[in-house]
């Protein structure tokens, strides 16, 4: 039987009719079109799938998205804001911390939710924190650096 | 995945009333971090599944004089990050530290691991060394039962038909006790146990241990306790040679499988190392104060 379901996702509603049976992955790239989301192992392995659920980072592969009803998502298309990309996006692109891209949205998700909890990580932390985001390409060195790259410019230029 | 009819408990007596109705085709489903990969692969095939998830006061991690009570949907996360489990039962945030990653933890609750009753579940031994106890609600109430008594196979634990875990209970930490809990698994994160281990330390007055617990995980059927090294170390200074002794106690007393992760012998070896580091660590913190 399908479930009629809500979710707000970037900040806009949206009503779908899903089977139980599907992840929150697949309705949001195959149901909404969101495809930023990326699909990597589906066992909660590599974090690609990774999104911002009521403001915490989950793998989107391992929740149905039916127990996602009434909840509030951001993906990686929400994250620029105005046509301007936020800091840690600037700063992978800066930093070369991109290569095939397939990591980089969970990456950035991740990254971003680590500086709103922690805005001063030390490396230890920063890996800690993308522990469950594989990058294929073993970019890590410059992931890492990009994101206490963003730590750094946070503490010059604080936020009021 | 497999299909199945998907149902929402908003309750704990709503939740038991569904599970009860249903009895064996009807599958409890929490943070879904192992049962949605396990339906993915058609593992588990449940006829329904009932979220628990949503059911509001089961989230909750509070202390008062009888100790600690963390609800069954607390999050791994919110042990790992809970100012009074750091401060208090450090042991429970050093082991939530080590499950999957920080997408995994947001989304894992304690009650799930416990449930999934894996034999390396993470929390489950630094529980053990904590003599935790596991209340239990089903359709003729509440029962509680003894964490070591809460696990009996592989996936498998004493709850019947219509029964969830609602809670665990940790008494208060004696003064002068301490508890340490340490991993071993290849990679440093998103790895499972090849041996878990959790110990909690009392000191008496002086510098001998009153009481200690051990819990051992991935290394027998169940997460267990390693009771004969324990009662060799009650009454003793923690010292080397007998914490040597006990580690060999504790090697044989476990009964580890060999898998693709490791090798029973290997697991053994590490169960001798591990059983005296984590005692010894925990020793010196518990004589510093805590
Ligand atoms: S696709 Fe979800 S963790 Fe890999
Ligand atoms: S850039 Fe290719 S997977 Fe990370």
């Amino acid at each position: 039987m399908k479930h009629l379901i809500k979710l707000t996702v970037n900040g806009e509603e949206y009503e779908v009719a899903i089977e139980p049976n599907r992840s929150l992955l697949d309705v949001l790239r195959d149901d909404l079109e969101l495809t930023g989301t990326k699909k990597g192992c589906e066992t909660g392995d590599c974090g690609a799938c990774t999104v911002v659920l009521d403001g915490k980072t989950v793998n989107a592969c391992l929740i149905l998205a039916v127990s996602a009803n009434g909840k509030s998502i951001l993906t990686i298309e929400g994250v620029a804001q105005g046509g301007k990309l936020h800091p840690v996006q600037e700063a992978f692109i800066e930093h070369g911390a991109i290569q095939c891209g397939y990591c980089t949205p969970g990456m950035i998700l991740s990254a971003k939710s680590l500086l709103e909890e922690n805005p001063r990580p030390t490396e230890w932390e920063v890996r800690e924190a993308i522990a469950g985001n594989l990058c294929r390409c073993t970019g890590y060195v410059k992931i890492v650096k990009a994101i206490l790259a963003v730590a750094e410019e946070m503490a010059k230029a604080p936020v009021a | 995945m497999v299909r199945f009819e998907y149902l929402e408990a908003g309750s704990v007596e709503e939740a038991v009333s569904l599970l009860d109705r249903y009895g064996g085709e009807a599958l409890a489903i929490a943070g879904g971090t192992d049962m949605v990969v396990q339906m993915r692969y058609r593992e588990l095939a449940p006829k329904y599944v009932v979220n628990l998830k949503a059911i509001k006061d089961l989230d909750y991690i509070t202390e008062d004089a009888s100790g600690l009570r963390m609800g069954a949907l607390a999050t791994i996360r919110s042990i790992e990050t809970s100012p009074l489990i750091k401060e208090r039962y450090g042991i429970l945030a050093q082991a939530a530290h080590h499950l999957g990653s920080v997408q995994v933890r947001n989304l894992a609750t304690i009650g799930g691991n416990l449930c999934h009753a894996a034999p390396s579940a993470e929390m489950a031994s630094p529980l053990l060394a904590l003599g935790a106890k596991a209340k239990i609600t089903g359709p003729k109430g509440d029962r509680t039962v003894p964490l070591d008594e809460f696990f009996t196979g592989p996936g498998q634990t004493v709850l019947k038909a219509g029964e969830i875990l609602t809670e665990l209970q940790v008494p208060p930490p004696p003064p002068k006790s301490a508890g340490v809990y340490l991993k071993h698994s290849i990679r440093k994160a998103m790895d499972i146990a090849f041996v878990g281990t959790g110990v909690v330390v009392e000191l008496d007055g002086g510098d001998k241990c009153r009481d200690i617990r051990i819990g051992l995980g991935a290394v027998a059927p169940t997460p267990m306790r390693a009771r004969r090294a324990e009662d060799h170390l009650r009454g003793k200074k923690l010292e080397e040679a007998i914490l040597r002794e006990a580690g060999e106690i504790a090697s044989q007393e476990c009964s580890p499988i060999s898998d693709i992760r490791c090798s029973a012998e290997h697991r053994r070896e590490i169960v001798k190392v591990f059983v005296r580091r984590a005692a010894l660590q925990a020793a010196e913190l518990a004589a510093g104060g805590r």
